[in-house]
């Protein structure tokens, strides 16, 4: 097998538990949606606001969203010891850092789906702009799935790794809220112009944590 | 002839315990090798040293001819480890975990149902992990390592929580594995059980191993019918060996 099959058993073998657990349906797909709607109920009496601050709630909630995924990704291999199974597998490590950082932004790529509906529906946005919009959110979800997944690797054999992730993982990924963030508001009010160089910002972020995990996710499961 | 394994005053670390503490061993091609000691003796964490698990702090270890102190993970495609845990997924099925762990290793299973035959979990590969006993996890367990086609095969406590039935099927594995080309590092409490099984016991105390005693079990270094029995000092020795720490 090659780096990229490799990379695709990994990714299925994680996408396959998702879907028999239905961890990612049924916990944070809602989790998500609860969180729109808990903004949504906040901002009410101001709709201007809520409209305004709409891509900031998204991609905050999706950074929540993304906690959740990363910490599920490492908890399947925490049981059974199988993270042991997982380093005696053979496998590249680059192949599985891509395995698992794919099985994750195919599950952020869900929860960004519902959630664009939720923003539209709740908080009366029209997205428009679509290709820089889509770009943003395709860079900005690799960006997540990348940091999450080298992340959430250093917490992955700890007892506090819920608590460790966020406070590990969140300062990393400020650039990609900020930058998602802009892009989604210039495409959304229509100055695309305005959108490119966040989207420029969120490919190399996402190019750049794709290519350190590559790397160090090899040494950091080693030693987790 | 090669050895499988060849460590020479190996000392591992855990925190700043020695938990081994000097070992010398050689393992051949085909040999079944039984560790035997007391708890906290260093078996598993020879078994995992071996595995590339747990760093080598001095001393040398070559395991299936990589080198573990440059490199911990070359040889693990040709290895399995066997441990406390199953190391399954709770929501893959049983023959959906067996097939994940052969292709990780480079191995396609056309023929997974005949592993599972021979481990009795036939009717049972398309039951969920979490659904399975004690003891079928412990079959499943043993399924996914000889799904991977290993050379060198590390099993701890292998006996462990297996009925009457299980044991008898390990122990056939083990008869068997010699011929199969494969060489077998086996800790275990259960002597009685795997000293008939093993080509050899290595005694380990507080991180050391104290010799060697020839077995008549199966596997090419075991003891010819005949042969006296007497204590070789062969494969595995330590430097003041008979000394605790």
């Amino acid at each position: 097998m090659n780096l990229l099959q490799e990379a695709a058993l990994v990714a299925g073998k994680d996408l396959r538990i998702e879907a028999r657990s239905r961890v990612t349906a049924q916990q944070i797909l809602p989790f998500g949606l609860i969180v729109l709607l808990l903004f949504a109920f906040a901002l009410d009496p101001d709709r201007g606001a809520l409209t305004t601050v709409a891509p900031g709630l998204f991609w905050i909630t999706v950074l929540l969203g993304t906690l959740l995924a990363v910490g599920r990704a490492y908890a399947i291999e925490a049981d059974n010891g199988a993270l042991d199974g997982l380093r005696l597998s053979g496998l590249d490590s680059a192949a599985l850092f891509l395995g698992k950082a794919g099985a994750v932004a195919v599950e952020l790529a869900a929860l960004e789906t519902l959630l664009a509906a939720g923003v539209v529906v709740l908080f009366n946005v029209s997205l428009t702009g679509l290709a820089p919009l889509v770009l943003a959110t395709v860079a900005a979800t690799v960006g997540l799935a990348a940091t999450g997944t080298l992340y959430g690797v250093l917490s992955a054999g700890l007892r506090v790794r819920e608590t460790l992730l966020p406070v590990l993982l969140l300062p990393v990924v400020a650039p990609v809220l900020l930058g998602a963030t802009r892009a989604w508001e210039a495409s959304i009010s229509g100055v695309t112009s305005d959108a490119w160089p966040w989207v420029a910002l969120l490919g190399i972020f996402a190019v750049l944590f794709t290519g350190i995990g590559m790397l160090a996710f090899g040494p950091l499961l080693e030693e987790s | 002839m090669q050895p499988v394994v060849r460590l020479r005053s190996a000392v591992c670390l855990l925190g700043r315990f020695p938990a081994l503490a000097g070992v010398d061993l050689d393992v051949l091609d085909g040999e079944v090798v039984l560790l035997s000691g007391g708890n906290g003796a260093g078996k598993t964490t020879l078994l995992r040293l071996l595995a590339g698990l747990v760093p080598l702090y001095s001393g040398t270890a070559e395991v299936l001819g990589h080198d573990l102190s440059q490199d911990r993970k070359g040889h693990r495609r040709q290895l399995s480890l066997v441990g406390h845990d199953t190391a399954c997924y709770d929501d893959l099925t049983v023959a959906e975990n067996l097939r994940f762990a052969a292709r990780a290793a480079g191995v396609e299973t056309p023929s997974d149902q005949e592993v599972l035959d021979r481990l009795g979990l036939g009717p049972l590969r398309d039951v969920v992990h979490r659904k399975l006993s004690a003891g079928q996890r412990r079959r499943l367990t043993l399924a996914t390592a000889l799904a991977r086609a290993p050379r060198l095969l590390l099993l701890d406590e292998p006996h462990a929580g297996l009925d009457a039935e299980g044991r008898a099927v390990l122990d056939a594995i083990l008869v068997r594995a010699p011929a199969e080309g494969q060489a077998v590092v086996l800790a275990s409490h259960e002597l009685e059980r795997a000293r008939p099984l093993a080509s050899r016991e290595v005694v380990l105390t507080a991180g050391q191993a104290h010799g060697t005693i020839p077995r008549g079990g199966r596997g090419r270094g075991a003891t010819k019918p005949g042969r006296p029995a007497s204590r070789r000092r062969v494969e595995a020795h330590v430097p003041g060996a008979g000394t605790d720490l």
